[in-house]
């Protein structure tokens, strides 16, 4: 046979009918039924792209891509509908997409509001115009505290931000676990270190953990920094000021360091459902994570579940300041809507949409205090009362840092850290060069 | 009558050529009217612009934002120029960047010396059109049918540590995911699985175009079948060995969709274009950082690019 003398001819060549035909028949009988098994858990999660011109439409996008949470945006959009009968239009993607894509999203055509954190990022987003200024449906909500309203405040003084939800850090445990053992609540680090050898012996697994997105463990790093080190170095830690390899952070990894073989192994390859699963088995026994813990517990054994914060380890620094992240929504610096996108902020930021989310997510606490607040489980009444008595409120390491320092330098770090734990000098002069390259202004 | 087309075709495919030669004019108009010079310009001016415009264009500004710190945020006008600080921060100041050269290059060799092979190897196996032949076809390529992503998230459901598969059935405590000794080969296993099947068929299409009478030649010679394989089979097969090796070198780049599915290319899974990802799209937006990265990595495509070119080039002179 001579060798093909064109490309063309060399084509023709390749794929003889007899192969060609069966070969596309069978695949797609093959493929159909794959893609019939495949094509519904996909679709589900497609979000809703119509945001119509119509005046009596506003958009929303929402990160509470979790059942739940998703449940909670609809329910309340609803109540607004009935309220103003005007149409909000959701758009919910995946919690983690929306993050990572934010600042295309905001720069592209975003959704009239959108959901977002409190910390650096609102501040920045605020500064670099991205956002719209809401001072004026400030005025009109009432119920924040203070320190809500600072959280929802710029560099320029102004409001950008309707806090809707916040969730305390804690350590969570099952109730009838602890009784079954007769465990107590650790008051110190020493007690807690003794508590978790006790559990060891007992069959559990400690403390369950999970690193492997790479954000859990940042749990844990602010809150041994905000035990040892207290929440103003935690602050200047995060903006940059605070040198990494200062013996204040490494006493906080040489002290995760200690704590490390009581946690639950491999946990890099674990996400936090999982881990906390491992807790709602009753195969571990405790958790440090935010109270959406919960999400993984059935209604029938919310009751079961506990928790307390993190014990205290230097008695001058105390155990009242803790991680608190407020989720709520901003607006978009160009709204199509902008008049219904205030209508819209005020309502979510109100007493009404507040009372409907407390109905129907037991894993949240909501921002507004002048809501109902008597449909709360034992659980979120607890949490309310922590964060109420906490006298600093962080909102998390990659809330409170520059973004591309937390995910790209800190996130692989801990990550580096939980592989091999004994490298504390090498790890922190690490963080402390490539912080200097991204700190720059 | 009949060979007409056939010269308008030869003349038509190299449109420089039309051009370029100064005799003939008049015969040339005669075989091109006005409406075929309209549809050749057409036919290449818009690839053109659109490769320019999608590929050489994006291309130049990446290399071009490599030397600057800009955050992806605000107005052109406000990038700075930092020189060749991103490019010596990639090397001494980033610590996923060696891993993930090292994984690159691992990658390369476990498709090129496992996956392809195995490929070609089930390939020759179906051409003997073995009983159910075609059942085996379909099974083979189905995983080329789904994304990466895809397989990334049906694999987790084997590997987890906890709730997989693997772990649950073998009663073992591996990690699969999360050990950045094994999560690497792990991931390699499930990307070979679909690169096997994507070989098999490029190398079982190419073996059906093979000339019969070749092995028979051989047979009548009393070559064994591996000799007739590798001394009458293989080398005529030349140009879709050339195919397969360079789509090995592709898909070795591209490398992505797997590890970012499995946790965003960390711990053990850095890979070039994953950490181009994380820098220049998620939130981080390190866009000058990323880009340095992302140059780097078109350097070396640019060198497996050269070698294909400058192949199929002696290849077509010959």
């Amino acid at each position: 046979m001579s060798r093909p003398r064109s490309q063309a001819e060399y084509l023709a060549r390749l794929v003889p009918p007899s192969v060609a035909g069966i070969n596309r028949r069978s695949l797609l009988a093959g493929a159909a039924g794959t893609g019939a098994l495949l094509g519904t858990g996909l679709l589900a999660g497609c979000g809703d792209d119509s945001g119509g011109s119509d005046s009596k439409d506003v958009s929303l996008g929402s990160n509470q891509s979790d059942p739940k949470p998703k449940d909670v945006v609809a329910k309340v959009t609803d109540g607004f509908k009935t309220s103003s009968g005007i149409q909000v239009a959701v758009n919910t993607v995946d919690h983690n997409t929306f993050q990572e894509n934010i600042n295309n999203y905001l720069q592209g055509k975003p959704d009239d509001v959108f959901t977002w954190f409190a910390g650096y990022r609102m501040r920045f987003f605020a500064q670099k115009g991205l956002a719209s200024d809401i001072s004026d449906v400030w005025g009109k909500l009432s119920g924040y505290s203070d320190a809500f309203k600072k959280a929802s405040t710029a560099d320029d003084g102004k409001q950008y931000f309707v806090p809707a939800s916040y969730y305390p850090w804690a350590v969570f445990y099952r109730k009838s676990v602890w009784q079954q053992h007769g465990y107590q609540t650790p008051k110190t680090l020493d007690e807690f270190t003794a508590l978790a050898g006790q559990m060891k012996r007992d069959g559990l697994t400690p403390i369950a953990f999970a690193d492997k997105d790479g954000w859990p463990a940042m749990g844990t790093f602010d809150i041994l920094n905000l035990r040892i080190n207290g929440y103003q170095f935690h602050i200047d830690l995060m903006a940059g000021k605070e040198a990494w390899t200062s013996d204040k952070v490494k006493k906080v990894f040489d002290t995760w360091a200690g704590l490390l073989p009581l946690h639950q192994p491999d946990s890099l390859g674990r996400t936090w459902q999982e881990a906390a699963q491992s807790l709602q088995q009753k195969k571990s026994g405790m958790y440090l994570l935010g109270l959406f813990v919960g999400q993984q517990f059935s209604n029938e054994e919310q009751n079961d579940l506990d928790f307390f914060t993190f014990p205290e380890i230097d008695p001058a620094i105390g155990a009242k300041a803790l991680d608190a992240p407020i989720d709520g929504y901003m607006m978009a610096r160009k709204p199509k809507n902008e008049a219904n996108a205030r209508k819209l902020l005020e309502y979510l930021g109100g007493k009404a949409a507040a009372d409907i989310t407390v109905k129907n997510d037991p894993a949240t606490l909501v921002a507004n205090t002048g809501a109902d607040v008597s449909g709360y489980t034992a659980l979120q009444k607890k949490a309310a009362e922590l964060v109420g008595s906490a006298t600093e409120i962080a909102q998390f390491l990659d809330r409170d840092t520059r973004p591309d320092f937390a995910s790209t330098v800190i996130i692989p770090a801990l990550q580096q850290f939980i592989k091999d734990p004994k490298d504390i000098g090498g790890l922190t002069s690490s963080i402390e060069s490539q912080k200097k390259s991204i700190f720059t202004d | 009558m009949s060979d007409l087309p056939l010269i308008q075709a030869d003349r038509a495919v190299p449109p420089p050529a039309a051009t370029t030669s100064t005799g003939g004019r008049r015969r040339r108009l005669r075989l091109l009217s006005r409406t075929d010079r309209v549809v050749i310009t057409l036919m290449v001016l818009v690839p053109l612009l659109l490769v320019t415009g999608f590929v050489w264009l994006p291309a130049a500004a990446t290399v071009l934002l490599s030397g600057t710190n800009w955050d992806g945020i605000g107005p052109l006008n406000e990038i700075e120029f930092v020189g060749a600080r991103n490019y010596s921060d990639v090397v001494n100041n980033y610590p996923p960047f060696m891993p993930a050269v090292q994984h690159n290059l691992l990658w390369l060799a476990a498709l090129f010396v496992v996956a392809t092979p195995f490929g070609m190897f089930l390939a020759v196996l179906l051409d003997k059109e073995l009983r159910g032949s075609r059942f085996y076809q379909t099974a083979l390529y189905l995983p080329v049918v789904l994304s990466l992503a895809l397989i990334g998230f049906v694999w987790q459901l084997l590997y987890s540590r906890d709730q997989g598969l693997i772990n649950a059935v073998f009663g073992s405590n591996i990690d699969w995911y999360g050990d950045s000794n094994v999560n690497i080969w792990a991931v390699m296993v499930a990307s070979g699985w679909r690169h096997v099947g994507y070989i098999m068929l490029l190398y079982l299409a190419g073996l059906k175009g093979v000339d019969p009478s070749l092995r028979e030649a051989a047979a009548v010679d009393g070559a064994s079948e591996s000799r007739t394989f590798f001394r009458v089979v293989f080398p005529v097969m030349r140009p879709i060995n050339i195919i397969v090796l360079v789509v090995t070198v592709i898909e070795s780049l591209r490398a992505f969709d797997l590890v970012w599915v499995v946790n965003k290319g960390r711990n053990g899974l850095e890979l070039i274009s994953a950490l181009v990802t994380q820098n220049v799209v998620g939130e981080a937006s390190r866009i000058g950082f990323g880009s340095a990265l992302a140059t780097i990595m078109l350097v070396v495509s640019l060198v497996f690019i050269t070698i294909y070119l400058a192949t199929v080039m002696r290849e077509n002179r010959q």
